[in-house]
């Protein structure tokens, strides 16, 4: 990661607002769509950045997203400040969720959200600490000649 | 087939995108499991579904899904309509049930974005 990227921006997100949710992500993709990139790869970062602005939305207090462009690759990270997930491995299997009727609503929290995630980047970590927060780092290879022409 | 065919084929209205009726889609998938349109619907597609709120309009943004089509009779709230014009993405209203909706369009030609889950 020692060059420099070609993109590198901050979103902040505020948990509780849905309302807004996908707004950042909706911005990422219209980001991404102006720098050129195949809109297959545009498609699978708008998708996980939106999972995880719906997940910060709907337990997080607060949260960055950041959006980062090299050749090669889009990095798209989540930062977030809140309740933490106690077991990853738990809340990564499909149907595990513990979203409140609000979010149910919306058309999601039927623990889908991480799993999507996870299918949907070509690299994909997460840690999280109970009682501080949860990051999670999503990596889409990018097809490299696609960004210098 | 295009939108004003889907139109005429399930007395659908109008609510947002009346200069865009000429696209054309080949597929749909149905679901009011957001995350699951994310995991399985393709870009061009139509989406079916008969949730009513904003993040119906942000699913089928992230995706390029040309149009939603909202059964049961279902009306999109205003902030729904207005993130639609905004994001232009046309929305369409029929009182068929999803059911009837799918099955009417399938007989016409339009199949799923996949036909089983599980093949990725």
């Amino acid at each position: 990661m020692d060059e420099k990227p070609l993109y590198d921006g901050s979103f902040a997100v505020v948990g509780g607002s849905f309302d807004n949710a996908g707004q950042v992500s909706s911005g990422i993709k219209a980001i991404l769509k102006k720098m050129g990139l195949s809109s297959d790869v545009v498609r699978k970062a708008a998708l996980v950045a939106y999972e995880s602005e719906i997940n910060i939305v709907s337990y997080a207090r607060k949260a960055m997203i950041r959006l980062r462009v090299v050749p090669g690759s889009i990095i798209i990270e989540a930062i977030d400040e809140g309740p933490g997930i106690p077991d990853i491995e738990l809340a990564m299997q499909p149907g595990y969720s513990t979203a409140s009727p609000r979010i149910r609503e919306m058309g999601f929290g039927a623990g889908m959200g991480l799993c999507n995630i996870k299918s949907f980047s070509d690299i994909f970590q997460i840690t999280s600490e109970v009682g501080r927060g949860t990051y999670l780092k999503m990596i889409i290879k990018t097809n490299s000649g696609s960004l210098n022409s | 087939m295009t939108l004003h065919e889907i139109i005429w084929i399930l007395e659908a209205e109008v609510l947002f995108g009346e200069d865009q009726l000429d696209m054309e889609v080949k597929t749909a998938f149905v679901a009011d499991l957001m995350s699951d349109v994310l995991a399985f619907a393709t870009a061009g597609s139509l989406l079916i579904t008969g949730l009513t709120n904003p993040q119906v309009v942000r699913t089928a943004d992230v995706l390029d899904i040309t149009a939603i089509l909202m059964g049961r009779g279902k009306k999109p709230s205003s902030e729904t309509l207005q993130l639609a014009q905004e994001l232009n993405i046309p929305i369409l209203t029929t009182k068929y049930i999803l059911f009837e909706i799918a099955g009417r369009l399938y007989a016409k030609g339009i199949r799923g974005c996949i036909e089983k889950v599980g093949s990725k």
